[in-house]
């Protein structure tokens, strides 16, 4: 089982380094670089060509990489191209704005799913399943900027519970955001029960029909200790990796919905980055999203080895 | 030998195209979509005003009085932009979903077949281009190339084609270890015939369904783009755009979101549910345990 953990961690380290090999190499190949987009019409001459060394950008491609990479790793990104701020000061507060929000949806949206979920595999094709899963497909089939134009005009416009979109500056303590950032939430939540859901449904519906669980109810066990003495652990199991996939997209997908509630997380600051063709700041952005993708599918990977035995005795190949 | 095989074919798309008009989400999905389709076409000719006609007396109008479902901010037909709306995702859409199908499906049963090192190369690629989830490779690909359809196009041809290589590697996998493909390279069959012969025919079905699921992903990246911005540049009409800019105006005049979000939902809602249908009719369900 050590060689296996090894082999997911090293995979692990090489998809983030292909990452960044491409996110290099493409943005090596647009024309003009930071100084271009630094001096803008000044660039020519002298200016452009001090400029140029003092940055660095006269070294080979290699060793610029190293340095851009190597950086990175310490967590600078450099400065941006426009602002020349620090892009780790800006990506800072995104990054655990972001956090902020996949924390409240993540903590209301894992027990309400698995809790949706297992009721709708118990019973399954009864009213209460197929209401949960047609809304489940509902919810994962609209585009996401549909469900929460329709929260907002449900929620915001109609019934006026809650603002629409989120005014606070991105530096602004946590709590700040409090009332203003529950819609947000709630369309995330909303989205990513769906996926939870439909996953632990099948996992119980699975996990009900096994022999162990026919045998446990021939014995005579109780019909609640089975489910969540006998059923539910095992069929919890192939849920952490949906949970896991929907972390990672909640970190970085959501662009849209930051888009949507004026949300100052990382997506929206991608979207004015790609607006402002700031590369740097892209990249950077990025490069955290890939990282953090890799690293919560790695903790679920090895979560799941971890927790079922079946996995540890033979080698695994990516399917 | 090659005659008798097309009419065979042939029996077997109608039959799959009935069983699946006969399931209830097949039969909304089929019907969906062809109404999408038919609009898609006809709307030019059938769309009751000019879709870049301002009329600055009616602006936000009400739904009724000759504009259907009222008029936008800048005083054009919402229903005439709604039913023209679909054109670009349709036709964007409608060109890369195959070509993504192609690319990856072939790749990836290449890949499946031959193994080894390029097989281990090219999948650690494929996993570092899908550690960037969501639309943010192609938000990337627009900061370098600009948007516009003849961009737009390529670039979802090529990012939704990498995972369908995952999907059509591991589908090419079940495949070869069976004992036909022994047999046939016992035969002495060269692989490009044993892929064309033993494997395609295989694994086709597997791609037909999730070419319609990548269909409807790609008509969610697309709108979800032009939504941002990135996309169909106005005047235009196209419905994520036209949810973008009436979105301002929601608490006035609901409607001109309401309109191309319910014809945006019912397009990809049709393609889910005939992508389902199709699957149960292929019989390739058996995992997924669906309610509808």
């Amino acid at each position: 089982m050590i060689p296996l953990l090894f082999r997911r961690l090293a995979l692990g380290f090489v998809t983030v380094w292909l990452v960044s090999v491409i996110i290099f190499l493409g943005v090596e190949a647009l024309p003009g670089d930071a100084c271009t987009a630094v001096l803008e019409r000044d660039a020519h001459g002298e200016a452009l060509a001090k400029c140029r060394t003092d940055m660095g950008l006269n070294a080979p491609a290699l060793a610029r990489y190293a340095d851009w990479a190597g950086a990175a790793l310490q967590g600078d990104f450099g400065v941006s191209a426009n602002g020349q701020e620090s892009i780790s000061q800006i990506v800072g507060y995104r990054v655990r704005n972001s956090l902020l929000l996949a924390t409240g949806a993540l903590s209301v949206g894992i027990p309400l799913s698995i809790f949706l979920g297992t009721m709708a595999g118990l019973w399954r094709d009864s009213w209460i399943d197929i209401l949960f899963s047609s809304g489940a497909i509902f919810a994962m089939t609209i585009p996401e900027f549909v469900a929460a134009t329709i929260l907002i005009l449900l929620f915001a416009i109609w019934l006026g519970w809650v603002p629409a979109i989120v005014l606070t500056p991105a530096d602004a303590p946590p709590l700040e955001f409090f009332p203003e950032f529950v819609l947000a939430a709630v369309v995330l939540t909303m989205i990513m029960i769906a996926h939870i859901m439909r996953m632990v449904r099948s996992s119980v519906i699975d996990v009900m029909a096994s022999d162990y669980v026919q045998m446990a109810t021939l014995k005579g066990v109780p019909y609640w200790q089975i489910v969540f003495r006998h059923a539910l652990p095992n069929a919890l199991l192939p849920a952490i990796n949906v949970i896991a996939l929907t972390v990672a997209w909640l970190l970085g997908g959501v662009v849209v919905v930051e888009v949507v509630f004026n949300y100052p997380g990382l997506g929206r600051l991608l979207i004015d980055a790609i607006s402002d063709r700031d590369l740097p700041v892209v990249q950077a952005i990025t490069m955290i999203v890939a990282a953090t993708y890799v690293g919560v599918n790695l903790v679920a990977d090895i979560l799941g080895l971890l927790l079922n035995p079946r996995l540890r005795s033979h080698h695994m190949g990516h399917r | 030998m090659t005659a008798p095989a097309a009419p065979v074919r042939r029996t077997r798309a109608l039959t799959t195209l009935r069983d699946m008009a006969a399931r209830p989400s097949g039969a909304i999905g089929l019907t969906l979509i062809t109404l999408h389709l038919i609009i898609a076409l006809i709307s030019p000719w059938i769309a009751p005003f000019d879709y870049k006609e301002m009329n600055s007396a009616v602006i936000l109008g009400n739904p009724g009085a000759g504009h259907l479902l009222g008029t936008d901010h800048l005083g054009r037909d919402v229903f005439t932009r709604v039913l023209l709306g679909g054109r670009e995702a349709l036709l964007v859409t409608g060109i890369a979903t195959p070509i993504a199908m192609l690319w990856g499906g072939m790749l990836g049963v290449l890949l499946g077949l031959r193994g080894g090192w390029i097989d281990e190369v090219l999948m650690r690629l494929v996993d570092a281009f899908l550690a960037l989830p969501g639309i943010l490779p192609l938000l990337v690909l627009i900061t370098v190339f600009g948007s516009g359809n003849e961009v737009l196009t390529p670039t979802l041809a090529f990012f939704f084609g990498i995972p369908v290589i995952r999907v059509a590697r591991a589908a090419a996998h079940e495949v070869v270890a069976r004992d036909f493909i022994s047999a046939a390279r016992a035969r002495g069959h060269s692989p490009l015939s044993i892929v064309r012969r033993e494997i395609l025919p295989n694994v086709t079905d597997t791609l037909l369904v999730e070419g319609a699921m990548r269909w409807s992903w790609m008509l969610l990246g697309f709108s979800a783009l032009s939504f941002l911005g990135f996309g169909v540049a106005p005047p235009t009409p196209d419905w994520g755009l036209m949810v973008s800019d009436a979105r301002v105006y929601m608490s006035l005049a609901p409607w001109g979101v309401l309109g191309p979000m319910i014809a945006l939902s019912s397009l990809i809602i049709g393609i889910n549910l005939t992508a389902d249908a199709l699957a149960k009719a292929l019989g390739l369900d058996q995992g997924r345990k669906a309610v509808i």
